[in-house]
């Protein structure tokens, strides 16, 4: 099962951005719009994301020869419920301002990462470091979504960039912010403010893909979304 | 590349390891995490009490006394409501009202109402509540000054026939396109302090037994 660098790259750019998760799949979306009111807060379950993603494919992935299929999503999910119960505990025992907001969000890491490695469609045709890229590439994807859709609504709806940056890495952040000098628009950071948001990303998106397509491109391109 | 078959006694094998893992796993954070979800939490607890409490008395080393107290018509739930009664070198020196408003404009509005013990607010906070962001949300601290304007009032100061919005003739000024989210946190920090005075050496007597009980319990 020999993997070509370029496979890799292109594994890599599907689950980033050609195959995005949250911009071309439309998955994960209850806690993209519900948590993304800032970039920390998109970062902070980003990152909690990207990781249980990450960790639960490569151990799915370099069981993959032996595991029966049907059970790999079973075990793919006790997986990620186990590391996303972690995350959970320790997130409440170090970053107890966070956890206050993000809550409910991080148990539901669970059913997304199931949702997001379906439709990655984890370890099954590929080799193991194949699969665990698909998990990475997917979960960065999703972080990156997070954190863009977060840094524009925190910049319209409060106008400041990283304020509460303090709740995730402590007070020595204090000043690593940047606050504009106007008030914002309150509709930014309230539940429609998430989906003009999305709509925004998604129609960049679109146009994007649309010019890539016009292009002439060398390589076979990857799976292309339905 | 076929996709590969599996075998069934080595996915079992498989799936005893990663529970058994996942178990261990989750047992080792449990046991970090423990302590210190304990200790954020009360230090969350002090410190939303200290948030209404006299600013003067907010350095004591105050011993609280959690009790629980209902009344619906004056605390606002069918339910028991905390109380925290603070003790200043053994003296009580304020009761902490965990009351509600319930007739807040979306849904009733959890707020801590802080007395002295000279009957007097010391501070109000919302706790939890839906009211409509932009307009009903500036009781809020961080929105608008509007909930400090509590501080320092008592039932004679204004008059009890006085504690109202500014729209029903009352002393107090209603937040602009608020006036029922407004309406609500006067008439349930009046009905607190209405309560405090009914029942305020009640609660001070109960309140000390119980911190006595603790005492002899350690």
């Amino acid at each position: 099962m020999m993997q070509t660098q370029t496979d890799l790259r292109a594994v890599f750019a599907a689950g980033l951005w050609r195959n995005n998760a949250a911009l071309v799949q439309l998955l994960g979306l209850c806690p993209l719009l519900a948590v993304t009111t800032s970039v920390v807060n998109g970062l902070a379950l980003g990152l909690a994301t990207a990781a249980v993603l990450t960790a639960g494919s490569a151990v799915v992935a370099s069981l993959r020869t032996a595991l029966l299929p049907i059970a790999r999503v079973p075990l793919y999910v006790l997986i990620t419920a186990a590391l996303v119960t972690c995350v959970d505990l320790v997130s409440n025992a170090l970053l107890d301002g966070l956890h206050q907001r993000l809550g409910i969000f991080i148990p539901l890491i669970v059913a997304n990462s199931a949702v997001l490695a379906h439709a990655g469609n984890v370890a099954s045709r590929r080799g193991p470091i194949a699969a665990t890229l698909v998990g990475f590439s997917t979960g960065l994807g999703f972080l990156g979504v997070l954190v863009t859709l977060g840094a524009l609504r925190e910049l319209l709806g409060h106008g400041t960039l990283l304020a509460d940056l303090p709740l995730l890495v402590g007070g020595r952040a204090e000043a690593w912010h940047l606050a504009l000098p106007v008030d914002g628009m309150q509709v930014a950071v309230l539940p429609p403010g998430a989906f003009f948001g999305m709509a925004l990303l998604l129609a960049l998106k679109n146009l994007l893909r649309k010019q890539d397509a016009s292009r002439p491109r060398a390589g076979s391109p990857m799976e292309r979304p339905q | 590349m076929d996709e590969p078959r599996g075998n069934l006694l080595l996915t079992l094998v498989a799936a005893a390891l990663i529970a058994a893992g996942g178990g261990y796993l989750i047992n080792a954070a449990h046991d970090f995490s423990k302590e210190r979800i304990a200790a954020n939490q009360r230090a969350r607890l002090t410190a939303s009490l200290n948030s209404v409490l006299d600013p003067s008395i907010r350095s004591h080393d105050l011993r609280t006394v959690r009790l629980a107290a209902t009344d619906r018509t004056l605390l606002g739930r069918d339910e028991p409501v905390d109380v925290f009664v603070a003790f200043d070198a053994g003296q009580p020196v304020a009761a902490i009202f965990a009351a509600t408003a319930p007739d807040g404009y979306n849904a009733p509005i959890n707020l801590l109402i802080g007395v002295s013990a000279s009957a007097t607010i010391t501070g109000v906070r919302p706790v939890s509540h839906r009211e409509t962001a932009g307009l009903g949300d500036r009781m809020e601290p961080g929105k608008s000054d509007w909930i400090l304007h509590f501080d320092g009032a008592s039932l004679d100061r204004p008059p009890r026939e006085r504690w109202a919005v500014d729209k029903d003739d009352g002393d107090f000024d209603s937040l602009s396109g608020a006036t029922i989210t407004s309406r609500a946190v006067v008439k349930a920090v009046k009905n607190t302090l209405l309560y405090f005075e009914q029942h305020r050496d009640e609660l001070f007597r109960d309140a000390a037994a119980r911190a006595a009980d603790d005492a002899n319990a350690n």
